[in-house]
This record gives C-alpha cells, structure tokens and sequence, in this order.
C-alpha cells in the first residue's frame, strides 16, 4: 500500500537567542501514494534535516507532518513504518547480510519461517542470495549498497527515505544502482523521498524534483518542469549540466518583435514587458553562427562522446554552446553566436524570478 | 661491520639493556624462590639455583605465618578473587553503558556531565579514603568485601567510562539511526549492535580493570577487615612478619604467586590490548 506523505509549515531552528540557525523555514510539500519526490539542492540547504524530520530521527521545531493522513509528529522512528537507506550503509558490522535484511522483522517479531521466506524473497529480487552468509566487511560497494536497499525493501513499509545512497559509489556502479532503485520502485510502488545533491541522479530517479537552498524550497516541479521552466536563477543554474548560460542585459522593446540588448551584443527576440533582465539559454539553445553580430573567441572546446561543449568568451561572460560532435572548433577561433527564438528563459535582473 | 649498521647495532644495544633491566627483578624472583636457605646465604643473588626447590612455592601458598596465623596466602589470595572478578566485571558493563549514552545518546549536558566524570581519572584516590569509609559505613559494608567491591567499581567509573565513551564515539551515529528506524530501543541497539562491536575495547578494560584491582593496595589496607585482606595486602603481611631468619625463597614465591594472575590475564587477553589502544585510530 502506498502511501501519501503531507509536509506543511516544517520548521526547524538549531540553537537559541541570538545563536539560533534556521535550517528549514516553512517547507511545504505534499507527496502522492507512489510517487517519488527528490529533494535536491547543495549541502547545508537543508534536505537532509528535512528527510531526519520525516523518519522521525529528529523533531521539527513547528509544522505539521502527516504519513498516510496520520499525524506522526512525536512518534518513535519504529512507529512511522518507514525504511531508509544511509549514505554510509549503516549496514550492522557484526552481523551477515541475510541478519542485516531480517533485523526489522525480527524486531517485529516476525516468526523465523516467514523471515527466513521473506529475506531469501528480497535477496533474490537484488541478486545478492549468494552473499546472504557474508559480513558487511567482506563486500564490495555496490554489494553493500545492495544490501542496505535490501534492508529497507524486507519490511514493505509504507515510505523509503533515501539519504544520498550512491554518493560513496564509482561513476559506473553510480548509473547502474540508479537504475536498479528505479526498477525497484516501480516494482514495489512505494511512495520515496531521496535526497541527494547530484542533479543527474534528481532527474533520472524523480517524478517530481524539490530543489532547497537556504531551507528555502525554491521549486517543486516534474523533472521536465524544473529543467524548462525554472522558477528562478537558482533553479535554472543548479539544475541541467553544463550549466544554463545567464546574459544580464536590458529589454528595449518588448513584443513579438523584441529586441534584447546586453554588452557586447543585441538579439532580436521575443521578449517580455520589461526593462533589467537576465536572459538564461541552456547551452542546447544557444548556437554557433560564424555570420552572427554577438562575437566571441572560443576558449574551450570539451568533447564527451555524444555532444562537444563549446565555451566562447563574449564581452558579457562565457557562454557553454552544445555543438554536433564531429564540428571543428579550435580554441582561440573568432566566431559568432545566435539563441532560439523559442526557449528564452526570462528572470528579474534584481530577484532573479522568473518572468513569464 | 661498518658505518652503516652502527645505528642499528646502537638500537638494539639500547633495547637489550631496557629488556635486560625491567626483566631482571622477575629473573631475580623466580631464582631465589627455587633456591633453599643454603644456597641463599651461600649464593650470589643473580646466580642461578643449582636445584628446583618447590618447598617455599608450597610453603608461601598454604603454611607461612602472617603473625600467628599460619595458612599461608591462599585465604588472601582467594578474598581477591572474590573481589576482582565481580569489581571488574561491574565497572565494565557500567562503564560500557555510560560510554553508550555519553557517546550516542546526548543529552543536554552530557558533554559537561562526561567532563566531571573525566576529572575522576586524574583524582588522587587518597582524597576520598575519608569520606568513602563514612559512605561504606553509611552502607553497613565496612571492613567487608563488599565494601571493597563497591569502592573499586566507583573508582573503576571514571576510567571504564572514558575508554568506552571515546570507542563508541567513532561509531558512526547512522547505525544507531538505522537501527531505531528498524524498531530496536535503547537496550537493543545497545547489546545486539553496539556491544558485539566492542570486543578489542572490552578486552583493553578488563586487563586494565584487572591490573589495577587486583594490584590495589591502598584500598586493600584502608577498607579491609580482618577476614577481608586482599593479596597485595597479605603479601606485605606476610613479608614484614618478623621471625628470627629471613626466608627470602617463601616471600619472592609469595611475590610471585600474588602477580601471577595479572600476568595471566596479559597472556590471555594481551594481543587484543594493543589492538584495543590503537583502534579508532585508523578506521577499520
């Protein structure tokens, strides 16, 4: 059974008087039976306090917490029926892997059959039955990662809390657990909270993406949402990589038949009713044209396979331009640049939310 | 040789000479002990005894007079056991538990309550002689075994606490949250998590507990009765009875018999204690 899990006006102050810290201020987020919520942001924006208050292994300082529509705020971590997986594991040193998984049920008093039923059950779902006798030590990364999901599968609980779980592994592991925690959830179809701070991972895991900064929920948001319509330069620099490019400037005519001008350079482009701007363009938006007005030298040219990442030093800044991979681009060459008349990402140069 | 080894030969001189000097009071011990009246008088005090006399071994254990009494140092010997064993274990499992909540189970205050706590580590014992006879009195377990046991679990506290609260300390805290989100309380996570990873700490504090219980003498001769002398103190008896010739044999066996449980323990527990020292210094 899935479950919905409600955050209303969590807040959360570390210390007293002039000392207190507040990590996390009005967090509001509702979360449907089965969905997968991420929350993102950099370290210290509060998402993991965040997911502490939700398993229960902290108390918010005000605000309402609600697990399927029951108010759990005060009740023990056992209580809440939920799992978690750490960035460290946490797997139990002293015992073998198949005690690790069965420890929650042997704290409920599962009878040892069923345990015993159910631990081989999820052993065999992670492909780790052949590890059950070993101890945490004698694994490999990616098998302790393994094991820790195993852990929180074995319950089917009502919630799984994730804290950064693939941070510790290598790159490769990295997209093959990403992809085994997406199987898994839509084989198990329980509603999951997964903080992390990679915004790969936020887009590929996520149905909908929480970014925080400053204990501050910036924007929640369908991945496709978050990645075209950023609500404010945060959310559009955080999210997307390489990064989106940001053209401070002024808007001297607004309309269907705009015209954007900024140092260096000027684009004739739809633009909104005002006057200081920031222009974001992702770098798939953004292209090169030897013939265009906006001039530039090219500074960097970074091949990855699929696209070459082109970076071009212009009067306003450097601009990251995604170009087909067999282009020829040398470093030092003069060239020009144009941006799609659809795309435009529009902010407040002072607040920097977004416009349209 | 040449210039090359001189440092080499230089260390291992200096190790030599260290080895030979903390050894040789043993080597003294047990040579005299195994010589008879004879050969003492007779003999050098490094030589080596020209036959194995087991008579003053027999002679220190059952039948050497402190006084008038004549039973040798068993009855002590057996009053510290009964003394050790349980004080050891008490303010093992004591200190384990406090080390368990200082380190994993803050609470307001902890971090000053574990500061005081600290402070009885370096407390000279002589202090508290006075005012722990009027508590054991208080108690009715003057002059008693009980007595004694009690006055080295609280004594023990401060030192068990320290070595385990700063063990337990490099435990990552996510353990203990996984735990608890798995349905385990206090005394769970304690016993099925926390204290089977203890092994190399718990072994460091039952040598150190042991040594220094079992080689108390202060407390031994302030807290003691009649019927309550532990070892160390019967030892000093024993050796300080007056008759009119010095065995020196019987009093070294005696010496000896009264350190052999200690030593005991380092050959047992030992390999674990360097481990214990040094652990939490790498992870792993």
């Amino acid at each position: 059974m899935a479950a919905s899990l409600h955050i209303a006006g969590i807040r959360k102050v570390y210390g007293k008087g002039d000392k207190a810290v507040e990590v996390l201020k009005k967090i509001e987020i509702d979360v449907a039976p089965g969905e997968f919520l991420i929350l993102v942001g950099p370290s210290g924006c509060g998402k993991s306090t965040l997911l502490n208050i939700i398993a229960g292994l902290e108390e918010p300082t005000e605000g309402e917490l609600r697990i399927n529509g029951k108010d759990v705020i005060g009740v023990a971590p056992a209580q809440r029926d939920i799992a978690m997986v750490f960035q460290s594991y946490a797997l139990y040193p002293t015992m073998s892997v198949a005690d690790n998984i069965g420890f929650a049920l042997e704290m409920r008093k599962v009878p040892k059959d069923v345990r015993t039923k159910r631990i081989h059950e999820v052993a065999g779902m992670l492909q780790i039955e052949h590890l059950l006798d070993r101890r945490p030590a004698q694994l490999s990364g990616g098998q302790r990662q393994r094991v820790a999901m195993g852990r929180a599968l074995a319950r089917d609980p009502q919630l799984f809390l994730f804290d950064e779980p693939l941070s510790n592994l290598d790159a490769k592991l990295r997209v093959e657990m990403r992809a085994e925690i997406k199987r898994l959830h839509h084989l198990s179809g329980i509603t999951s909270v997964y903080v992390t701070h990679d915004q790969i991972e936020a887009m590929t895991l996520g149905s909908r993406i929480a970014v925080m900064k400053d204990g501050i929920l910036q924007q929640i948001g369908t991945p496709d949402d978050i990645y075209r319509r950023p609500a404010n330069t945060y959310v559009a620099g955080f999210i997307g990589s390489p990064n989106m490019n940001f053209i401070p400037g002024k808007i001297e005519t607004a309309g269907e038949n705009g015209k954007f001008v900024f140092l260096g350079g000027s684009l004739d482009i739809v633009c909104p009713d005002a006057k200081e701007v920031t222009l974001g363009q992702r770098p798939e938006h953004i292209h090169i044209d030897p013939n265009a007005p906006w001039r530039g030298e090219v500074v960097l040219v970074e091949p990855t396979g699929a696209d070459t990442y082109v970076v071009v030093k212009t009067s306003v800044g450097l601009m990251t331009v995604r170009v087909a991979p067999n282009s020829i681009m040398k470093v030092g060459e003069q060239t020009g640049l144009t941006v799609s008349s659809r795309h435009n990402n529009w902010f407040n140069a002072q607040t920097g939310v977004r416009l349209v | 040789m040449n210039a090359k080894h001189l440092p080499r030969v230089l260390i291992y001189g200096v190790l030599l000479i260290a080895a030979f000097f903390f050894l040789a009071p043993l080597y003294v011990m047990l040579a005299t002990s195994f010589k008879d009246a004879d050969q003492i008088r007779s003999g050098n005090l490094l030589s080596l005894p020209t036959s194995l006399n087991f008579e003053s071994w027999a002679l220190a254990w059952s039948s050497a007079c402190t006084g008038v009494d004549c039973r040798g140092l068993k009855p002590y010997f057996v009053n510290s056991v009964i003394m050790a064993v349980p004080a050891v274990l008490i303010s093992t499992a004591w200190g384990a538990i406090n080390g368990y909540v200082l380190s994993m189970w803050k609470f307001k205050g902890s971090e000053v309550l574990f500061g005081f706590m600290l402070f009885g580590v370096f407390m000279p014992f002589q202090v508290v002689l006075l005012p722990m006879s009027q508590v054991l009195g208080f108690f009715g377990l003057s002059s008693s075994l009980g007595g004694l046991i009690l006055v080295h679990c609280i004594a023990g506290l401060a030192g068990t606490t320290l070595f385990f609260r700063n063990y337990y300390t490099a435990i990552p805290k996510e353990l203990v949250n996984a735990a608890r989100i798995d349905g385990a309380g206090f005394w769970r996570i304690f016993y099925r998590i926390v204290v089977p990873m203890s092994t190399p700490i718990l072994m460091v504090t039952l040598i150190w507990q042991f040594t220094n219980i079992w080689n108390d003498f202060l407390f031994g001769v302030a807290f003691s009765g009649a019927d309550s002398k532990p070892i160390t103190v019967g030892l000093n008896n024993m050796a300080n009875t007056s008759s009119s010739v010095k065995s020196y044999n019987v009093d070294m066996a005696a010496a000896v018999i009264a350190g052999l449980p200690t030593m005991l323990v380092y050959v047992l527990a030992g390999q674990y204690f360097v481990k214990g020292l040094t652990a939490g210094a790498v992870k792993g």
